[in-house]
Protein backbone atom coordinates (compact mmCIF):
# COMPACT_ATOMS: atom_id res chain seq x y z
CA UNK A 1 0.00 0.00 0.00
CA UNK A 2 2.81 2.36 0.90
CA UNK A 3 4.60 2.02 -2.40
CA UNK A 4 1.34 2.46 -4.26
CA UNK A 5 0.59 5.79 -2.62
CA UNK A 6 4.17 6.91 -3.13
CA UNK A 7 4.21 6.33 -6.86
CA UNK A 8 0.95 8.15 -7.32
CA UNK A 9 1.99 11.22 -5.33
CA UNK A 10 5.59 11.60 -6.55
CA UNK A 11 6.16 13.67 -9.72
CA UNK A 12 6.14 11.68 -12.94
CA UNK A 13 9.56 10.58 -14.18
CA UNK A 14 10.66 12.63 -17.16
CA UNK A 15 11.60 10.72 -20.27
CA UNK A 16 15.26 10.92 -21.31
CA UNK A 17 16.47 11.46 -17.79
CA UNK A 18 18.42 8.17 -17.74
CA UNK A 19 21.98 9.07 -18.57
CA UNK A 20 23.38 8.04 -21.94
CA UNK A 21 26.44 6.48 -20.33
CA UNK A 22 24.20 3.83 -18.77
CA UNK A 23 23.06 2.68 -22.18
CA UNK A 24 26.67 2.54 -23.33
CA UNK A 25 27.72 0.50 -20.28
CA UNK A 26 24.78 -1.83 -20.81
CA UNK A 27 25.62 -2.42 -24.45
CA UNK A 28 29.32 -2.87 -23.68
CA UNK A 29 28.71 -5.52 -21.03
CA UNK A 30 26.38 -7.37 -23.35
CA UNK A 31 28.96 -7.28 -26.15
CA UNK A 32 31.73 -8.58 -23.89
CA UNK A 33 29.55 -11.43 -22.66
CA UNK A 34 28.66 -12.43 -26.21
CA UNK A 35 32.30 -12.20 -27.29
CA UNK A 36 33.57 -14.56 -24.60
CA UNK A 37 30.68 -16.98 -25.07
CA UNK A 38 31.52 -17.07 -28.76
CA UNK A 39 35.17 -17.68 -27.91
CA UNK A 40 34.27 -20.70 -25.77
CA UNK A 41 31.91 -22.10 -28.37
CA UNK A 42 34.48 -21.46 -31.08
CA UNK A 43 37.15 -23.55 -29.31
CA UNK A 44 34.69 -26.34 -28.71
CA UNK A 45 33.54 -26.19 -32.33
CA UNK A 46 37.14 -26.23 -33.53
CA UNK A 47 37.87 -29.37 -31.51
CA UNK A 48 34.75 -31.09 -32.82
CA UNK A 49 35.42 -30.10 -36.42
CA UNK A 50 39.02 -31.27 -36.23
CA UNK A 51 37.84 -34.51 -34.68
CA UNK A 52 35.19 -35.02 -37.36
CA UNK A 53 37.61 -34.17 -40.17
CA UNK A 54 40.32 -36.55 -38.98
CA UNK A 55 38.05 -39.15 -37.42
CA UNK A 56 35.51 -39.64 -40.18
CA UNK A 57 38.20 -40.27 -42.80
CA UNK A 58 39.71 -42.91 -40.48
CA UNK A 59 36.37 -44.52 -39.80
CA UNK A 60 36.33 -47.52 -42.12
CA UNK A 61 34.10 -50.58 -41.48
CA UNK A 62 37.00 -52.78 -40.39
CA UNK A 63 37.71 -50.31 -37.56
CA UNK A 64 34.72 -51.85 -35.81
CA UNK A 65 35.56 -55.47 -36.61
CA UNK A 66 39.30 -55.89 -36.29
CA UNK A 67 41.55 -55.71 -33.28
CA UNK A 68 44.26 -53.12 -32.71
CA UNK A 69 47.31 -53.79 -34.87
CA UNK A 70 50.86 -54.36 -33.68
CA UNK A 71 53.77 -52.23 -34.85
CA UNK A 72 54.76 -52.25 -38.53
CA UNK A 73 51.49 -53.83 -39.70
CA UNK A 74 48.85 -52.52 -42.06
CA UNK A 75 45.22 -51.61 -41.27
CA UNK A 76 43.65 -52.99 -38.15
CA UNK A 77 40.73 -51.77 -36.08
CA UNK A 78 39.73 -50.83 -32.56
CA UNK A 79 36.98 -53.40 -31.94
CA UNK A 80 38.76 -54.86 -28.91
CA UNK A 81 39.29 -51.41 -27.41
CA UNK A 82 35.62 -50.49 -27.88
CA UNK A 83 34.50 -53.74 -26.27
CA UNK A 84 37.00 -53.31 -23.44
CA UNK A 85 35.90 -49.75 -22.78
CA UNK A 86 32.27 -50.86 -22.65
CA UNK A 87 33.13 -53.56 -20.12
CA UNK A 88 35.28 -51.27 -17.96
CA UNK A 89 32.73 -48.45 -17.97
CA UNK A 90 29.92 -50.87 -17.21
CA UNK A 91 31.91 -52.40 -14.34
CA UNK A 92 32.74 -48.97 -12.97
CA UNK A 93 29.19 -47.69 -13.05
CA UNK A 94 27.70 -50.91 -11.67
CA UNK A 95 30.02 -50.68 -8.67
CA UNK A 96 29.65 -46.91 -8.26
CA UNK A 97 25.87 -46.58 -8.57
CA UNK A 98 24.75 -48.38 -5.40
CA UNK A 99 27.57 -46.86 -3.36
CA UNK A 100 26.94 -43.36 -4.69
CA UNK A 101 23.16 -43.48 -4.48
CA UNK A 102 23.13 -44.88 -0.95
CA UNK A 103 25.81 -42.49 0.31
CA UNK A 104 23.97 -39.55 -1.27
CA UNK A 105 20.75 -40.76 0.33
CA UNK A 106 22.45 -40.92 3.71
CA UNK A 107 23.69 -37.35 3.34
CA UNK A 108 20.33 -35.97 2.24
CA UNK A 109 17.94 -38.01 4.38
CA UNK A 110 19.51 -39.58 7.45
CA UNK A 111 22.57 -37.49 8.14
CA UNK A 112 20.87 -34.10 8.23
CA UNK A 113 22.84 -31.89 10.59
CA UNK A 114 25.11 -34.68 11.82
CA UNK A 115 28.88 -34.28 12.16
CA UNK A 116 29.52 -37.53 10.33
CA UNK A 117 27.57 -36.32 7.31
CA UNK A 118 29.55 -33.11 7.26
CA UNK A 119 32.82 -35.05 7.25
CA UNK A 120 31.62 -37.40 4.51
CA UNK A 121 30.47 -34.48 2.39
CA UNK A 122 33.86 -32.80 2.79
CA UNK A 123 35.79 -35.96 1.91
CA UNK A 124 33.51 -36.51 -1.06
CA UNK A 125 34.22 -33.02 -2.35
CA UNK A 126 37.95 -33.69 -2.09
CA UNK A 127 37.52 -36.97 -3.95
CA UNK A 128 35.54 -35.12 -6.61
CA UNK A 129 38.55 -32.93 -7.29
CA UNK A 130 41.24 -35.61 -6.77
CA UNK A 131 43.69 -35.99 -9.69
CA UNK A 132 42.64 -39.12 -11.52
CA UNK A 133 46.23 -40.37 -11.89
CA UNK A 134 46.34 -40.59 -8.10
CA UNK A 135 43.34 -42.86 -8.10
CA UNK A 136 45.09 -45.03 -10.72
CA UNK A 137 48.13 -45.35 -8.46
CA UNK A 138 45.96 -46.07 -5.46
CA UNK A 139 44.18 -48.95 -7.16
CA UNK A 140 47.54 -50.15 -8.51
CA UNK A 141 48.83 -50.69 -4.96
CA UNK A 142 45.45 -51.87 -3.73
CA UNK A 143 44.66 -54.41 -6.44
CA UNK A 144 47.21 -54.77 -9.22
CA UNK A 145 50.16 -55.57 -6.98
CA UNK A 146 48.38 -58.09 -4.69
CA UNK A 147 46.64 -59.76 -7.64
CA UNK A 148 49.91 -60.06 -9.47
CA UNK A 149 49.00 -58.24 -12.64
CA UNK A 150 46.87 -55.76 -14.53
CA UNK A 151 43.18 -56.58 -14.81
CA UNK A 152 39.82 -55.28 -15.91
CA UNK A 153 38.66 -55.58 -12.32
CA UNK A 154 41.26 -53.08 -11.17
CA UNK A 155 40.29 -50.80 -14.07
CA UNK A 156 36.60 -51.05 -13.16
CA UNK A 157 37.30 -50.22 -9.53
CA UNK A 158 39.47 -47.23 -10.48
CA UNK A 159 36.69 -45.88 -12.71
CA UNK A 160 34.15 -46.52 -9.95
CA UNK A 161 36.19 -44.40 -7.55
CA UNK A 162 36.02 -41.56 -10.08
CA UNK A 163 32.27 -42.02 -10.54
CA UNK A 164 31.22 -42.39 -6.88
CA UNK A 165 31.71 -38.76 -5.78
CA UNK A 166 29.85 -37.52 -8.86
CA UNK A 167 26.89 -39.77 -8.09
CA UNK A 168 26.95 -38.95 -4.35
CA UNK A 169 26.83 -35.26 -5.15
CA UNK A 170 24.03 -35.37 -7.71
CA UNK A 171 21.98 -37.79 -5.62
CA UNK A 172 22.24 -35.58 -2.54
CA UNK A 173 21.44 -32.42 -4.51
CA UNK A 174 18.45 -33.98 -6.23
CA UNK A 175 17.02 -35.40 -2.99
CA UNK A 176 17.39 -32.02 -1.33
CA UNK A 177 15.16 -30.44 -3.96
CA UNK A 178 12.32 -32.81 -3.04
CA UNK A 179 10.02 -30.71 -0.82
CA UNK A 180 9.89 -31.68 2.85
CA UNK A 181 6.09 -31.63 2.64
CA UNK A 182 6.22 -34.81 0.55
CA UNK A 183 8.23 -36.59 3.25
CA UNK A 184 5.81 -35.35 5.91
CA UNK A 185 2.87 -36.58 3.85
CA UNK A 186 4.44 -40.03 3.60
CA UNK A 187 5.25 -40.12 7.31
CA UNK A 188 1.72 -38.92 8.12
CA UNK A 189 0.34 -42.13 6.58
CA UNK A 190 2.44 -44.12 9.01
CA UNK A 191 5.17 -45.01 6.53
CA UNK A 192 8.55 -45.71 8.12
CA UNK A 193 11.42 -43.59 6.86
CA UNK A 194 12.80 -46.39 4.69
CA UNK A 195 9.48 -46.61 2.80
CA UNK A 196 9.22 -42.84 2.45
CA UNK A 197 12.71 -42.75 0.92
CA UNK A 198 12.46 -45.73 -1.41
CA UNK A 199 8.87 -45.23 -2.57
CA UNK A 200 8.43 -41.47 -2.47
CA UNK A 201 11.58 -39.34 -2.36
CA UNK A 202 13.63 -41.52 -4.71
CA UNK A 203 10.75 -41.54 -7.12
CA UNK A 204 10.34 -37.79 -6.94
CA UNK A 205 14.07 -37.30 -7.56
CA UNK A 206 14.39 -40.14 -10.07
CA UNK A 207 15.05 -38.09 -13.18
CA UNK A 208 17.81 -36.07 -11.57
CA UNK A 209 19.43 -39.12 -10.02
CA UNK A 210 19.48 -41.05 -13.30
CA UNK A 211 20.84 -37.96 -15.03
CA UNK A 212 23.68 -37.90 -12.50
CA UNK A 213 24.47 -41.57 -13.17
CA UNK A 214 24.46 -40.98 -16.93
CA UNK A 215 26.79 -38.00 -16.57
CA UNK A 216 29.09 -40.05 -14.33
CA UNK A 217 29.10 -42.72 -17.06
CA UNK A 218 30.07 -40.13 -19.63
CA UNK A 219 32.80 -38.90 -17.32
CA UNK A 220 34.47 -42.29 -16.76
CA UNK A 221 34.09 -43.41 -20.37
CA UNK A 222 36.83 -40.97 -21.33
CA UNK A 223 39.13 -41.34 -18.31
CA UNK A 224 42.67 -42.35 -19.21
CA UNK A 225 44.92 -41.91 -16.20
CA UNK A 226 43.13 -44.32 -13.82
CA UNK A 227 43.42 -47.05 -16.46
CA UNK A 228 47.16 -46.60 -17.15
CA UNK A 229 48.11 -48.44 -13.96
CA UNK A 230 45.14 -50.78 -13.74
CA UNK A 231 43.60 -52.11 -16.93
CA UNK A 232 46.60 -51.09 -19.01
CA UNK A 233 45.95 -51.83 -22.67
CA UNK A 234 46.85 -54.51 -25.21
CA UNK A 235 46.13 -55.65 -28.73
CA UNK A 236 43.80 -58.53 -27.91
CA UNK A 237 40.23 -59.19 -26.96
CA UNK A 238 39.78 -59.17 -23.20
CA UNK A 239 39.94 -62.52 -21.46
CA UNK A 240 36.82 -63.95 -19.83
CA UNK A 241 38.35 -63.51 -16.37
CA UNK A 242 39.40 -59.93 -17.25
CA UNK A 243 42.97 -60.65 -16.08
CA UNK A 244 46.14 -59.56 -17.80
CA UNK A 245 44.99 -56.16 -18.95
CA UNK A 246 42.01 -55.05 -20.97
CA UNK A 247 42.18 -53.04 -24.19
CA UNK A 248 40.34 -49.74 -23.94
CA UNK A 249 39.82 -46.61 -26.01
CA UNK A 250 41.42 -43.87 -23.86
CA UNK A 251 44.74 -45.64 -23.31
CA UNK A 252 44.71 -46.86 -26.93
CA UNK A 253 44.33 -43.25 -28.08
CA UNK A 254 47.11 -42.16 -25.74
CA UNK A 255 49.51 -44.80 -27.09
CA UNK A 256 48.55 -44.69 -30.76
CA UNK A 257 48.28 -40.96 -31.20
CA UNK A 258 51.94 -40.44 -30.36
CA UNK A 259 53.18 -43.35 -32.45
CA UNK A 260 55.27 -43.06 -35.61
CA UNK A 261 52.84 -45.25 -37.59
CA UNK A 262 50.29 -43.68 -39.89
CA UNK A 263 47.63 -46.40 -39.38
CA UNK A 264 47.97 -46.15 -35.58
CA UNK A 265 47.42 -42.42 -35.63
CA UNK A 266 44.35 -42.82 -37.81
CA UNK A 267 42.93 -45.39 -35.43
CA UNK A 268 43.53 -42.99 -32.53
CA UNK A 269 41.40 -40.39 -34.34
CA UNK A 270 38.71 -42.97 -35.00
CA UNK A 271 38.71 -43.94 -31.33
CA UNK A 272 38.53 -40.32 -30.22
CA UNK A 273 35.54 -39.76 -32.48
CA UNK A 274 33.77 -42.88 -31.17
CA UNK A 275 34.30 -41.84 -27.54
CA UNK A 276 33.19 -38.27 -28.15
CA UNK A 277 30.03 -39.31 -29.96
CA UNK A 278 29.20 -41.78 -27.19
CA UNK A 279 29.65 -39.16 -24.50
CA UNK A 280 27.62 -36.68 -26.54
CA UNK A 281 24.83 -39.23 -26.88
CA UNK A 282 24.87 -39.92 -23.14
CA UNK A 283 24.72 -36.22 -22.30
CA UNK A 284 21.86 -35.63 -24.71
CA UNK A 285 20.00 -38.64 -23.30
CA UNK A 286 20.51 -37.30 -19.77
CA UNK A 287 19.16 -33.90 -20.76
CA UNK A 288 16.14 -35.27 -22.59
CA UNK A 289 15.28 -37.56 -19.70
CA UNK A 290 15.59 -34.78 -17.15
CA UNK A 291 13.51 -32.39 -19.22
CA UNK A 292 10.80 -34.95 -19.89
CA UNK A 293 10.47 -35.98 -16.24
CA UNK A 294 10.57 -32.50 -14.78
CA UNK A 295 8.05 -31.19 -17.29
CA UNK A 296 5.42 -33.51 -15.87
CA UNK B 1 -17.70 -27.68 28.28
CA UNK B 2 -20.81 -29.30 29.62
CA UNK B 3 -23.14 -26.72 28.16
CA UNK B 4 -25.00 -27.75 25.09
CA UNK B 5 -25.14 -24.94 22.59
CA UNK B 6 -28.32 -23.84 20.96
CA UNK B 7 -28.16 -23.07 17.29
CA UNK B 8 -29.60 -19.61 17.21
CA UNK B 9 -28.67 -18.62 13.69
CA UNK B 10 -28.50 -20.34 10.35
CA UNK B 11 -25.36 -18.43 9.51
CA UNK B 12 -23.26 -19.94 12.22
CA UNK B 13 -22.69 -23.65 12.64
CA UNK B 14 -24.71 -25.88 10.39
CA UNK B 15 -24.90 -28.46 13.08
CA UNK B 16 -25.30 -28.02 16.78
CA UNK B 17 -22.35 -29.02 18.89
CA UNK B 18 -22.86 -32.25 20.75
CA UNK B 19 -20.96 -31.98 24.00
CA UNK B 20 -22.40 -35.27 25.16
CA UNK B 21 -20.29 -37.00 22.53
CA UNK B 22 -17.47 -39.04 24.05
CA UNK B 23 -14.06 -37.42 24.26
CA UNK B 24 -11.75 -38.72 21.54
CA UNK B 25 -8.64 -36.72 22.27
CA UNK B 26 -7.92 -35.17 25.64
CA UNK B 27 -5.04 -32.72 25.80
CA UNK B 28 -3.63 -32.15 29.28
CA UNK B 29 -1.05 -29.51 30.19
CA UNK B 30 0.63 -29.65 26.82
CA UNK B 31 3.80 -27.63 26.33
CA UNK B 32 5.73 -27.52 23.10
CA UNK B 33 9.25 -26.36 22.37
CA UNK B 34 11.10 -25.42 19.21
CA UNK B 35 14.58 -25.70 20.68
CA UNK B 36 14.39 -23.33 23.65
CA UNK B 37 11.34 -21.46 22.43
CA UNK B 38 8.14 -22.48 24.17
CA UNK B 39 5.41 -22.24 21.57
CA UNK B 40 2.54 -23.94 23.38
CA UNK B 41 1.78 -23.06 26.97
CA UNK B 42 -0.14 -25.45 29.19
CA UNK B 43 -2.82 -26.34 26.68
CA UNK B 44 -5.71 -28.42 27.99
CA UNK B 45 -8.82 -29.19 25.97
CA UNK B 46 -11.01 -31.99 24.66
CA UNK B 47 -11.85 -33.07 21.14
CA UNK B 48 -15.16 -34.83 20.83
CA UNK B 49 -15.99 -37.93 18.86
CA UNK B 50 -17.32 -37.29 15.36
CA UNK B 51 -17.33 -33.53 15.78
CA UNK B 52 -15.41 -30.99 13.77
CA UNK B 53 -13.21 -28.80 15.93
CA UNK B 54 -11.70 -25.72 14.36
CA UNK B 55 -8.46 -24.21 15.64
CA UNK B 56 -8.35 -20.51 14.91
CA UNK B 57 -6.04 -17.65 15.78
CA UNK B 58 -3.54 -15.29 14.17
CA UNK B 59 -0.41 -16.58 12.43
CA UNK B 60 2.14 -17.98 14.84
CA UNK B 61 -0.37 -18.57 17.63
CA UNK B 62 0.46 -22.26 17.75
CA UNK B 63 -2.62 -23.79 16.14
CA UNK B 64 -0.66 -25.76 13.54
CA UNK B 65 1.87 -26.72 16.18
CA UNK B 66 -0.93 -28.12 18.32
CA UNK B 67 -2.32 -30.06 15.36
CA UNK B 68 1.10 -31.51 14.61
CA UNK B 69 1.42 -32.99 18.10
CA UNK B 70 -1.59 -35.31 17.67
CA UNK B 71 0.21 -37.57 15.19
CA UNK B 72 3.68 -36.64 16.44
CA UNK B 73 4.68 -35.50 12.97
CA UNK B 74 6.83 -32.87 14.70
CA UNK B 75 9.15 -35.68 15.82
CA UNK B 76 10.61 -35.77 12.30
CA UNK B 77 12.56 -32.74 13.48
CA UNK B 78 14.93 -33.49 16.36
CA UNK B 79 14.86 -29.97 17.80
CA UNK B 80 11.11 -30.09 18.43
CA UNK B 81 9.58 -31.68 21.53
CA UNK B 82 6.30 -31.87 23.36
CA UNK B 83 5.65 -32.29 27.09
CA UNK B 84 2.39 -33.18 28.78
CA UNK B 85 -0.32 -35.60 27.81
CA UNK B 86 -2.38 -36.19 24.71
CA UNK B 87 -4.80 -38.98 25.42
CA UNK B 88 -6.22 -40.71 22.37
CA UNK B 89 -8.92 -43.03 23.68
CA UNK B 90 -7.23 -42.81 27.05
CA UNK B 91 -3.75 -43.68 25.79
CA UNK B 92 -0.99 -41.06 25.94
CA UNK B 93 0.33 -40.70 22.39
CA UNK B 94 3.38 -38.79 23.62
CA UNK B 95 4.55 -41.83 25.56
CA UNK B 96 7.77 -43.30 24.10
CA UNK B 97 6.17 -46.75 24.09
CA UNK B 98 3.72 -45.70 21.37
CA UNK B 99 4.67 -46.78 17.84
CA UNK B 100 4.53 -43.52 15.88
CA UNK B 101 3.83 -45.21 12.56
CA UNK B 102 0.87 -47.05 13.99
CA UNK B 103 -0.31 -43.81 15.61
CA UNK B 104 -0.11 -42.03 12.25
CA UNK B 105 -2.20 -44.72 10.62
CA UNK B 106 -4.85 -44.06 13.30
CA UNK B 107 -4.56 -40.28 13.14
CA UNK B 108 -4.48 -39.13 9.51
CA UNK B 109 -3.31 -35.74 8.33
CA UNK B 110 -3.93 -33.54 5.30
CA UNK B 111 -1.64 -30.61 4.65
CA UNK B 112 -2.01 -27.04 3.44
CA UNK B 113 -0.44 -27.67 0.07
CA UNK B 114 -1.70 -30.74 -1.76
CA UNK B 115 1.00 -33.41 -1.62
CA UNK B 116 0.25 -36.07 -4.22
CA UNK B 117 3.00 -38.67 -4.42
CA UNK B 118 4.86 -39.00 -7.74
CA UNK B 119 2.93 -42.11 -8.73
CA UNK B 120 -0.40 -43.06 -10.28
CA UNK B 121 -3.72 -42.01 -8.75
CA UNK B 122 -4.35 -45.64 -7.83
CA UNK B 123 -0.96 -46.06 -6.17
CA UNK B 124 -1.38 -42.81 -4.26
CA UNK B 125 -4.30 -44.42 -2.42
CA UNK B 126 -2.89 -47.94 -2.33
CA UNK B 127 0.41 -46.73 -0.84
CA UNK B 128 -1.04 -46.28 2.65
CA UNK B 129 -3.13 -49.45 2.40
CA UNK B 130 -0.16 -51.61 1.49
CA UNK B 131 1.75 -50.38 4.53
CA UNK B 132 -0.40 -52.08 7.13
CA UNK B 133 -2.64 -54.50 5.34
CA UNK B 134 -1.81 -57.32 3.01
CA UNK B 135 -4.86 -57.20 0.82
CA UNK B 136 -5.59 -59.31 -2.25
CA UNK B 137 -5.82 -57.32 -5.46
CA UNK B 138 -9.61 -57.32 -5.74
CA UNK B 139 -10.04 -56.11 -2.20
CA UNK B 140 -7.38 -53.45 -2.67
CA UNK B 141 -9.24 -52.21 -5.76
CA UNK B 142 -12.43 -52.06 -3.70
CA UNK B 143 -10.82 -50.08 -0.90
CA UNK B 144 -9.26 -47.63 -3.35
CA UNK B 145 -12.62 -47.05 -5.03
CA UNK B 146 -14.40 -46.69 -1.70
CA UNK B 147 -11.91 -44.07 -0.52
CA UNK B 148 -12.18 -42.11 -3.76
CA UNK B 149 -15.97 -42.21 -3.58
CA UNK B 150 -15.95 -40.95 -0.02
CA UNK B 151 -13.63 -38.16 -1.06
CA UNK B 152 -16.02 -37.25 -3.89
CA UNK B 153 -13.31 -37.80 -6.47
CA UNK B 154 -14.24 -41.17 -7.97
CA UNK B 155 -16.32 -39.86 -10.87
CA UNK B 156 -13.54 -37.52 -11.96
CA UNK B 157 -10.70 -40.06 -11.89
CA UNK B 158 -12.23 -43.51 -12.41
CA UNK B 159 -11.08 -43.61 -16.05
CA UNK B 160 -7.54 -42.48 -15.35
CA UNK B 161 -6.45 -44.43 -12.32
CA UNK B 162 -3.09 -45.24 -13.94
CA UNK B 163 -2.24 -41.61 -14.66
CA UNK B 164 0.03 -39.61 -12.39
CA UNK B 165 -1.58 -37.98 -9.39
CA UNK B 166 0.52 -34.92 -10.13
CA UNK B 167 -1.57 -34.22 -13.25
CA UNK B 168 -4.75 -33.43 -11.31
CA UNK B 169 -5.91 -29.90 -10.49
CA UNK B 170 -5.12 -28.43 -7.07
CA UNK B 171 -8.58 -29.15 -5.69
CA UNK B 172 -8.56 -32.68 -7.05
CA UNK B 173 -5.08 -33.24 -5.62
CA UNK B 174 -6.30 -32.17 -2.20
CA UNK B 175 -9.27 -34.54 -2.41
CA UNK B 176 -6.83 -37.26 -3.49
CA UNK B 177 -4.85 -36.57 -0.31
CA UNK B 178 -8.04 -36.79 1.74
CA UNK B 179 -8.95 -40.05 0.00
CA UNK B 180 -5.47 -41.37 0.74
CA UNK B 181 -5.98 -40.56 4.40
CA UNK B 182 -9.47 -42.00 4.81
CA UNK B 183 -8.51 -45.17 2.92
CA UNK B 184 -6.53 -46.17 6.00
CA UNK B 185 -9.73 -45.90 8.06
CA UNK B 186 -8.24 -43.66 10.73
CA UNK B 187 -10.11 -42.54 13.84
CA UNK B 188 -9.09 -38.93 13.66
CA UNK B 189 -8.37 -36.69 10.67
CA UNK B 190 -6.18 -33.62 11.09
CA UNK B 191 -6.58 -30.91 8.46
CA UNK B 192 -3.93 -28.19 8.36
CA UNK B 193 -5.47 -25.29 6.43
CA UNK B 194 -6.61 -27.72 3.73
CA UNK B 195 -8.26 -25.09 1.53
CA UNK B 196 -5.95 -22.11 1.81
CA UNK B 197 -4.22 -23.00 -1.49
CA UNK B 198 -7.49 -23.63 -3.33
CA UNK B 199 -10.01 -21.60 -5.32
CA UNK B 200 -13.50 -20.97 -3.88
CA UNK B 201 -15.19 -23.76 -5.83
CA UNK B 202 -12.65 -26.36 -4.75
CA UNK B 203 -12.91 -24.98 -1.23
CA UNK B 204 -16.66 -25.45 -1.30
CA UNK B 205 -16.26 -29.06 -2.36
CA UNK B 206 -13.79 -29.79 0.41
CA UNK B 207 -16.07 -28.17 2.97
CA UNK B 208 -18.99 -30.31 1.83
CA UNK B 209 -16.73 -33.31 2.09
CA UNK B 210 -15.72 -32.45 5.65
CA UNK B 211 -19.41 -32.17 6.53
CA UNK B 212 -19.93 -35.74 5.28
CA UNK B 213 -16.77 -37.18 6.80
CA UNK B 214 -17.85 -35.96 10.22
CA UNK B 215 -20.35 -38.82 10.44
CA UNK B 216 -17.44 -41.25 10.52
CA UNK B 217 -14.37 -39.45 11.76
CA UNK B 218 -13.31 -37.05 14.46
CA UNK B 219 -11.96 -34.00 12.64
CA UNK B 220 -9.62 -31.25 13.77
CA UNK B 221 -9.10 -28.41 11.30
CA UNK B 222 -6.73 -25.49 11.43
CA UNK B 223 -8.06 -22.55 9.47
CA UNK B 224 -7.31 -18.91 8.91
CA UNK B 225 -10.73 -18.40 7.49
CA UNK B 226 -13.19 -17.50 10.22
CA UNK B 227 -16.24 -17.98 8.00
CA UNK B 228 -14.98 -21.44 7.25
CA UNK B 229 -14.65 -22.24 10.94
CA UNK B 230 -18.16 -20.96 11.49
CA UNK B 231 -19.55 -22.93 8.55
CA UNK B 232 -18.08 -26.33 9.15
CA UNK B 233 -17.17 -26.77 12.79
CA UNK B 234 -19.15 -27.70 15.87
CA UNK B 235 -16.44 -26.64 18.27
CA UNK B 236 -13.92 -23.85 18.03
CA UNK B 237 -10.73 -23.19 19.93
CA UNK B 238 -9.21 -19.74 19.76
CA UNK B 239 -5.49 -19.54 20.38
CA UNK B 240 -3.20 -16.59 20.83
CA UNK B 241 0.56 -16.50 21.48
CA UNK B 242 0.74 -20.18 22.30
CA UNK B 243 -2.14 -20.12 24.74
CA UNK B 244 -5.65 -21.41 24.49
CA UNK B 245 -7.76 -18.31 25.02
CA UNK B 246 -11.19 -19.80 24.68
CA UNK B 247 -12.81 -23.04 23.67
CA UNK B 248 -16.45 -23.87 23.21
CA UNK B 249 -19.26 -24.73 20.83
CA UNK B 250 -18.79 -22.80 17.60
CA UNK B 251 -22.17 -21.06 17.95
CA UNK B 252 -21.30 -19.67 21.28
CA UNK B 253 -17.74 -18.74 20.27
CA UNK B 254 -19.01 -16.67 17.37
CA UNK B 255 -22.16 -15.23 18.93
CA UNK B 256 -21.30 -14.67 22.57
CA UNK B 257 -17.61 -15.19 23.26
CA UNK B 258 -16.71 -14.69 26.90
CA UNK B 259 -13.21 -13.30 26.34
CA UNK B 260 -12.64 -9.88 24.84
CA UNK B 261 -9.65 -11.15 22.82
CA UNK B 262 -11.84 -13.74 21.13
CA UNK B 263 -14.41 -11.13 20.24
CA UNK B 264 -11.77 -8.78 18.88
CA UNK B 265 -10.28 -11.50 16.70
CA UNK B 266 -13.59 -12.81 15.42
CA UNK B 267 -14.82 -9.34 14.55
CA UNK B 268 -11.57 -8.63 12.74
CA UNK B 269 -10.15 -6.07 15.10
CA UNK B 270 -6.76 -7.78 15.07
CA UNK B 271 -5.08 -10.81 13.55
Amino acid sequence: MDTMSQTTTSPPVAWGRVRRSRYVADRALKAICILFTALGVFVLGWILLMLLYQGVSALRPEVFTRTTPGPMTQGGGIANAIAGSLVLTFLGIVVATPVGVLAGTYLAEYGKGSKLAEVIRFVNDILLAAPSILIGLFVYTLMVQPMGGYSGWAGGVALAIIAVPVIVRTTEDMLRIVPGSLREAGAALGAPMSKVITKITWRAARAGMVTGILLATARIAGETAPLLFTALNNNFWFRADLMGGVANLPVMIYQYALSPYQNWRELAWAGALVITLTILALSIAARLLFRKETAR
Amino acid sequence: MSTIAVNTSGAVGRTVADATAPVRIAVRNLNFYYGDFRSLKDISLNFYDRQVTALIGPSGCGKSTLLRTFNRIYSLYPEQRAEGEILLDGQNVLSPSIDVNELRARVGMVFQKPTPFPMSIYDNIAFGLRLYENLPRSELDGRVEEALRKAALWDEVKDKMRQSGMGLSGGQQQRLCIARTIAQQPEVILLDEPTSALDPISTGKIEELIEQLRTEFTIVIVTHNMQQAARISQFTAFMYLGELVEFGPTNKMFMTPTKKQTQDYITGRFG
